[in-house]
């Protein structure tokens, strides 16, 4: 098989999408956790502000699931097909979802109507919440496995999709999301909307921290197969004790007023726990709860040797390109956010 | 209804409903590129306006675009499970490239185009705009790429067999330069200036109309005009040139676009008419022989007719094919006369003269969409019966975990959500044009307006 650093390209591919997704969740994250938060700001300015903070780069976020999906697509077709035809009802509704944001952020500003824009702004929380969730839920069942016979198709219904471990995964990225996304918006405000901000990150963490907890005593206590490998390997529990540090970093921050390292921070929470999910499940890509034989691997799922490597040189290519222009963007739009004639 | 009749009606639903708003996206990306382009050669404030003007008509299209385009990215695991295992290896690549270097220059450098006009230069914005059209053309290089390969497959060979077999990638450039993808991705780039530019002219005559923001009205014209004239001429023999390919490469498909049955006549050319497909027959207004000359430069020779297929390796709906194919056809030829004749009338100095021309312009923004969808309807029924042709059943490659009761909870939800997303769009996009081009009318972000929606809470 062939290799790269060592690595052999399947492994490349995992980890590659694994990093495309880990992206997607800090940087559109934040923006779906400005949405979930957004119904607390009560005047129309604070809530224009909200909006405008995340106006000129939500969509460029946004862009990092849509490689992530065409990387899975190209690197691992049978995953792509059998996930996305067996969650397809959570799918459909998470797209759903996708739609609604977007045009809420879009229409909103368009008609001065007081219900209009209470409307949308409803609407924007509510897709925003939405997504976050669906994403926790079908990560909770990704770690369980799902009920797929040797053909790797989806034998059970969308009803078993919904269980408690998947309802508590679901809950708990709503409440990373949103505090990273309170995070964010405390970086980009000034005045009354920032010392009101600072209120919400505090119980935002409080939550999450509350939430993380459950569902780490839950995992441990009822499905004991997603710790074998911190077990087996007990110096990888390094991981959890850094994710707990970076948690507490970003309370601690947050009272020093140095929201751009509780952001850091919170992105850094992110990342480990993705780490952690994708130690847990390597080398298997979806695993079927019939039985081991037919796990969809990095192995048995992956495309030919040369569509690999056509991709790696791609991403070779492309990702450089996307960070330096997504940075480009960044440093134009940084600073507190200010309102003027192009704004929503 | 059986799952795979309700999975093909969603994803045409889906992408027919998508590709409203890419050709709009793409032509008015073009148009806003040659008038900022002016505005930083000469300065002047009539350009800027116009820009200013177009960036919020653009935001509102590019964001359904956006919206509405995630949805078939996915659509294509959730509903043809086994196509895409077949394909993941071809033309998953083309997928991936499309986000990493269309999408995601598209979608970065929008924010700077949307919100930028204060805070970056000018060259900088105009920069930004390039960009963003730059990106949303690559964005048709990939997805063209990937359909062409399903039309015409090359630089592949077929690993398994039955349920496992896949076609694998053994030519990564074979693959993109497959036969028919210059000649279709031509087409779609020049279908979607149309688009663009006919927006523009639509929306320019409707002022001219009323003799509102004249100055205004006649210079956006005329940058629009000179786009629309150049891209309608260049249709006419790019279309046939893809005609050519589906010709060699698809003769069931060119049998039901011209309704040709016996494969032992020549092929005749039709203006317009209507197939019965129970005696068999293409009955209308006709060049004999005309499609013969066009194929093979004789009127006599033979062409493939739909009789020489076994009915389960021809497209069933041939009267659709042949009818949209033709009505992509009568527009293009219309959309032709219709630019000369306005150039010619410009050349004598009479542009703006003629009412009733302006009448059949301000409405003309709709011919465009119209050839644009029954384009791709007569390119994509008239695959039938393959998904990937010759190779693999549309029968055969849809997902097996998919219950019939989960796809119509889906197209109804669609149906609903597209139905409203559409209604909204028409209407802000009306109100967007009624409240002109100029930023002291611009209600929404007027600093009264702000005041006014301050006091609302
Ligand atoms: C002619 C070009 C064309 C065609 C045939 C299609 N699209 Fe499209 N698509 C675009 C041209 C485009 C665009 C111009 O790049 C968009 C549309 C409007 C826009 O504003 O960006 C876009 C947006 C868009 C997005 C969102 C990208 C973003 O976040 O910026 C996705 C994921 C897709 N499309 C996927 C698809 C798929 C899977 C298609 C086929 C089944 C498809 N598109 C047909
Ligand atoms: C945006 C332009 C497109 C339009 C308007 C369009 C239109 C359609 C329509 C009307 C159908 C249904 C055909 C039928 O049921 O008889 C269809 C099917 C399909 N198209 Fe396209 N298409 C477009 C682009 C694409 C692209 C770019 C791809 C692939 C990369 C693609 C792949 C498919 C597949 C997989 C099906 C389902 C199988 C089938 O019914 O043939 N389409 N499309
Ligand atoms: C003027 C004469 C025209 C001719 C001879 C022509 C010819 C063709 C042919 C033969 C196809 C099928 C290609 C295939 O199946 O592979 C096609 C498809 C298509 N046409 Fe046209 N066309 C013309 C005008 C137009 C116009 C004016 C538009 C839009 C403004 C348009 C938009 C499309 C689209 C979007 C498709 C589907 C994509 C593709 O298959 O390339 N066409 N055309």
């Amino acid at each position: 098989m062939a290799t790269f650093l060592g690595i052999d390209y399947p492994t490349w591919w995992f980890l590659l999408i694994g990093a495309v997704f880990t992206g997607y969740i800090i940087l559109d994250g934040f923006d779906l956790g400005a949405g979930i938060v957004h119904l607390f700001f009560v005047k129309e300015q604070s809530r224009r502000i909200a909006l405008n903070a995340i106006g000129p780069v939500w969509d460029g976020n946004e862009v990092w699931i849509v490689i992530g999906g065409g990387a899975l697509f190209a690197g691992f077709p049978e995953v792509y097909a059998s996930l996305l035809s067996a969650f397809y009802v959570p799918f459909m509704l998470f797209l759903m979802g996708i739609v609604f944001r977007a045009i809420s952020i879009e229409f909103r500003s368009k008609e001065p109507m007081q219900w209009w824009r209470r409307m949308w702004d409803f609407s924007y929380c509510a897709s925003s919440t939405l997504i976050a969730f669906l994403l926790g839920v079908i990560l909770g069942n990704v770690t369980q496995g799902i009920n797929m016979g040797p053909d790797h198709v989806f034998r059970g219904s969308f009803i078993d999709f919904i269980n408690p471990y998947s309802i508590l995964t679901g809950i708990t990225t709503v409440a990373l999301l949103m505090m990273h996304g309170a995070i964010y918006l405390v970086m980009k405000t000034e005045n009354r909307l920032y010392v009101k901000l600072t209120i919400i990150v505090k119980n935002a963490t409080i939550f999450f921290v509350m939430m993380i907890l459950l569902t780490s005593f839950y995992t441990l206590l009822y499905l004991p197969n997603m710790a074998i490998v911190i077990r087996r390997f007990p110096e990888l529990f390094i991981i959890p004790v850094m994710m707990v540090l970076a948690v507490a970093n970003i309370t601690r921050q947050i009272t020093k007023r140095k929201y751009l390292y509780a952001f850091i921070s919170s992105a850094v929470t992110i990342s480990l726990l993705m780490v952690l999910v994708a130690i847990e499940l390597y080398p298997n890509m979806l695993i079927s709860t019939q039985s081991a034989a037919n796990n969809l691997t990095v192995y048995n799922a992956c495309s030919s040797q040369k569509t690999l490597g056509i991709m790696l040189v791609v991403a070779g290519i492309g990702v450089p390109l996307v960070v330096a222009y997504t940075t480009f963007v960044f440093i134009t739009f940084k600073g507190k956010v200010s309102l003027d004639e192009m704004s929503y | 209804m059986d799952v795979e009749i309700l999975a093909r009606i969603q994803f045409a639903f889906t992408i027919a409903f998508h590709y409203i708003y890419p050709p709009l996206s793409i032509g008015l990306g073009l148009v806003m590129c040659v008038m900022e382009g002016l505005y930083l050669k000469t300065g002047k404030k009539l350009y800027e306006q116009m820009t200013r003007f177009f960036i919020r008509i653009f935001a509102l299209i590019f964001g359904i675009g956006v919206a509405t385009g995630i949805v078939m990215e996915f659509e294509f695991g959730t509903n043809w499970a086994v196509y895409s295992k077949y394909v993941g290896d071809v033309f998953g690549s083309a997928l991936a490239a499309e986000g990493i270097f269309a999408f995601a220059l598209e979608s970065g450098f929008l924010g700077v185009l949307l919100f930028g006009w204060n805070k970056v230069r000018p060259s900088v914005h105009f920069f930004a705009t390039v960009m963003v059209t730059l990106g949303s053309m690559f964005s048709a290089v990939w997805i063209v790429v990937a359909n062409s390969w399903q039309q015409t497959p090359a630089g592949y060979h077929i690993v398994g067999e039955g349920m496992h077999a896949r076609a694998q990638i053994t030519d990564f450039w074979a693959m993109v330069f497959n036969p028919s993808s210059v000649e279709r991705l031509t087409h779609v780039w020049l279908g979607s200036f149309l688009s663009g530019s006919f927006l523009v002219l639509s929306i320019s005559a409707y002022y001219l109309r009323r003799k509102r923001y004249t100055e205004f009205a006649q210079s956006a014209f005329k940058i629009a005009l000179v786009v629309a004239t150049a891209s309608a001429l260049a249709q006419l023999f790019v279309g046939h040139k893809s005609a050519d390919v589906v010709a060699k490469y698809q003769p069931a498909k060119l049998a039901a676009l011209e309704g040709h049955y016996d494969g032992s006549k020549p092929g005749d050319l039709y203006l317009f008419g209507y197939v019965d497909q129970k005696k068999n027959e293409t009955h209308g207004l006709y060049i004999p022989g005309g499609l013969s000359f066009l194929t093979h430069g004789d009127f006599k020779a033979p062409i493939t007719g739909l009789n020489n297929f076994k009915a389960e390796d021809k497209p069933a709906a041939v009267n659709f094919v042949f009818q949209t194919y033709h009505l992509m056809i009568a527009i293009g030829m219309f959309l032709i006369a219709l630019t000369l004749y306005a150039c010619f009338l410009w050349w004598r100095g009479k542009l703006f003269d003629k009412h009733w021309l302006m009448v059949i312009f301000s409405f003309s923004v709709l011919l465009p969409q119209i050839a644009n969808q029954v384009g791709w309807y007569s390119a994509e029924v008239g695959r039938q019966p393959w998904v990937v042709y010759g190779l693999l059943r549309t029968s055969k490659a849809l997902s097996q975990a998919v219950k019939a009761g989960s796809v119509v909870f889906s197209l109804i939800l669609f149906t609903w959500v597209y139905l409203v997303l559409f209604s909204l769009f028409i209407y802000l996009l009306n109100k967007k044009i009624k409240h002109g081009p100029f930023d002291e009318e611009n209600l929404d972000h007027s600093p009264r307006h702000i005041e006014m929606a301050d006091s609302l809470v």
